[in-house]
């Protein structure tokens, strides 16, 4: 039985919260930030941890990687408890926080990298032929020299990455890797992250808000919400659940009677003349092909568009589904 | 000893970043010197109207100003950033420490050493090694052994209070001031004679708070003064057993401070 990457079970996290009530009487409450978490990710996988801010996904990647207890349930990142083996858990995982740099602000990327090289304990020569490999796979060398301060949230980000993954880590944890950064770069970053995790078959944990990451990297997505799990799947298999369809937007030539009972569709709206119409397509029973001549047999089509689903859109239909529940 | 290794790659970065903003460097050593200064010039002054103080003549009290000097600006190069832990927690870098395979409080000091406090500690060596050239006393092997344990061991019970002001910092919030006052506070009162301390003062700043062991106590037994009430001469040599017993204080402290961060319960 191989080891699973990630092992969490019952995982939850109090914070107690103290406010005023009156002048000097503080009332004390116990806010649940992660409610009994249990989920399992095993080696090599690359899971997509989404929700809503403050829906307990920073809290439970504290907990995974030894920042914070939980407050009951546990948790077993690479085989060891996180928090009691944190120094040695410390050696095998690699974790960028978007929003705040693990990086010493006033020193150059090569300085901090050397740094980081002996804290991990790497042998002088294979430290410099895998920092040399990643500067040149995420494209460093042109400001390799200049402090920390100076790099743009791009650059800095990927020299985040970078020193992250310097000790060749068995698990990547990345929170919001991409916030900030213009496409291009985001890109760029996605496409060394894909590499890098076939390559050498690394655990890939990713927090995010941008959908393209999650398509681009993630083969499973956990979806947490008010702390608890909400879904655990694909994405497809997500957006199925939901409801949550691709939906095609046609222009027509003329004015037309509303588009109701093309198979496989619904129709979602019209504008008041029928020139614009907006079908929502059932992908099991149609496809777009056969949607559009069904429709070109009661109406010319002059342009049509497919809108995918928006994941922020998903997750909140998820929400409401399980709120009414 | 790789680990050594990353503390002195750590400590070598840090003092590098510092050099390399040349002139506000050589201001902030400047200023850490003239301060060193005034502070010996308040002891001058005394001594020049009053020839004995608490026990002591003015070879003697500048004796103690030195050692104690000395103890200090080494324990605020190596730990003084400590009492940031505030900025820390704010900063998220805190979060970065606890992601690195160190011990969390080595991480913390050695990636704040300060190099500008270098100035004091110099001027503390000069006056010392003029006090010594001038003060009385009788060399034997055991007291030239305790004159090289007694800046370490000072240094190392300083160190120790800043550990515990930083500690404190977990639980106040924004309270830098407070624990500066009882640093700060306890390297002032083991510069002088504590025997000019009001007896309770002089038992908190001996029995609770280790300051007179950095510079007085070992003074009176470098010169075979008798101590005051409460303090006995012969404690003057057990520096190094204060030191060891005011750092597993702070270390039950900041592992508990650090536990409360980590919420691991406590």
């Amino acid at each position: 039985m191989s080891m699973d990457a990630v092992a969490a079970e019952g995982l939850s996290r109090d914070f107690v919260v103290r406010h005023r009530a009156g002048r000097v009487r503080r009332v004390r409450h116990v806010a649940r930030a992660v409610d009994a978490l249990t989920f399992r990710i095993a080696p090599g996988e690359s899971v997509g941890y989404i929700g809503a801010n403050g829906a307990g996904k920073s809290t439970t990647i504290k907990m995974l990687t030894g920042i914070l207890a939980p407050s009951s349930g546990s948790v077993l990142t690479l085989g060891l408890v996180p928090l009691r083996q944190r120094r040695d858990l410390a050696r095998r995982i690699g974790v960028v926080f978007g929003q705040r740099s693990q990086l010493w602000w006033d020193l150059p990327l090569a300085e901090s990298f050397r740094i980081l090289s002996v804290i991990h304990r790497l042998a002088p020569p294979a430290a410099a032929q895998r920092v040399a490999e990643l500067v040149e796979r995420l494209e460093l060398g042109s400001f390799l020299a200049t402090p920390v301060r100076q790099l743009s949230l791009g650059q800095r980000m990927r020299g985040e990455v970078a020193a992250a993954l310097i000790h060749r880590p068995a698990l990547l944890v990345l929170d919001e890797p991409t916030v900030g950064l213009d496409v291009l770069s985001k890109e760029r970053l996605r496409l060394f992250l894909r590499e890098e995790m076939a390559q050498h078959g690394r655990t890939l944990l990713l927090t995010t808000h941008d959908v393209d990451d999650v398509q681009r990297l993630c083969e499973r997505i956990l979806v947490i919400d008010h702390g608890r799990l909400a879904y655990d799947g694909t994405l497809p298999g997500l957006v199925d659940r939901v409801g949550a369809q691709r939906v095609l937007v046609v222009d027509l030539a003329g004015p037309a009677d509303a588009l109701h009972g093309i198979p496989g569709t619904t129709l979602i709206d019209a504008d008041p003349a029928g020139m614009r119409q907006r079908l929502a397509l059932h992908p099991e029973q149609t496809s777009a092909a056969a949607v559009l001549a069904a429709i070109s047999a009661r109406a010319t089509v002059r342009d049509l568009a497919i809108e995918e689903p928006d994941i922020e859109d998903v997750v909140r239909r998820l929400y409401a589904a399980s709120r009414r529940r | 000893m790789p680990i050594w290794q990353a503390y002195r790659a750590l400590i070598g970065s840090r003092a590098r970043a510092q050099a390399s903003y040349r002139t506000s460097f050589i201001f902030d050593v400047a200023g850490s010197t003239a301060l060193g200064l005034v502070e010996f010039g308040e002891v001058y002054v005394i001594f020049h109207n009053v020839p004995v103080l608490g026990g002591l003549d003015l070879n003697a009290a500048v004796l103690v100003f030195a050692l104690a000097n000395l103890a200090f600006s080494i324990a605020d190069i190596a730990c003084g950033q400590l009492d940031e832990i505030p900025t820390h927690l704010r900063a998220g870098t805190l979060d970065a420490v606890l992601l690195r395979p160190l011990p969390a409080l080595a991480q913390l000091a050695a990636g704040d050493v300060s190099m500008r406090r270098l100035g004091r500690g110099a001027f503390a060596l000069v006056i010392l090694v003029v006090a010594l050239s001038r003060a009385d006393i009788e060399w034997t092997p055991a007291r030239s052994a305790l004159l090289a344990v007694t800046p370490p061991a000072g240094a190392a019970i300083f160190a120790a209070l800043f550990v515990a002001a930083g500690a404190a910092q977990f639980w106040l919030i924004d309270a830098q001031e407070v624990t500066s006052a009882f640093t700060y506070g306890s390297g002032y009162a083991g510069s002088f004679s504590a025997a000019v301390l009001p007896l309770p003062v002089r038992v908190l700043f001996t029995f609770v708070i280790p300051a007179t062991f950095t510079a007085y106590l070992p003074t009176i037994a470098l010169l075979g003064l008798p101590g005051p009430v409460a303090l006995p001469a012969w404690l003057g040599w057990c520096a190094p057993v204060a030191a060891v017993l005011i750092w597993a204080a702070a270390l039950l402290g900041w592992r508990a401070g650090l536990r409360r961060y980590t919420g691991a319960g406590g």
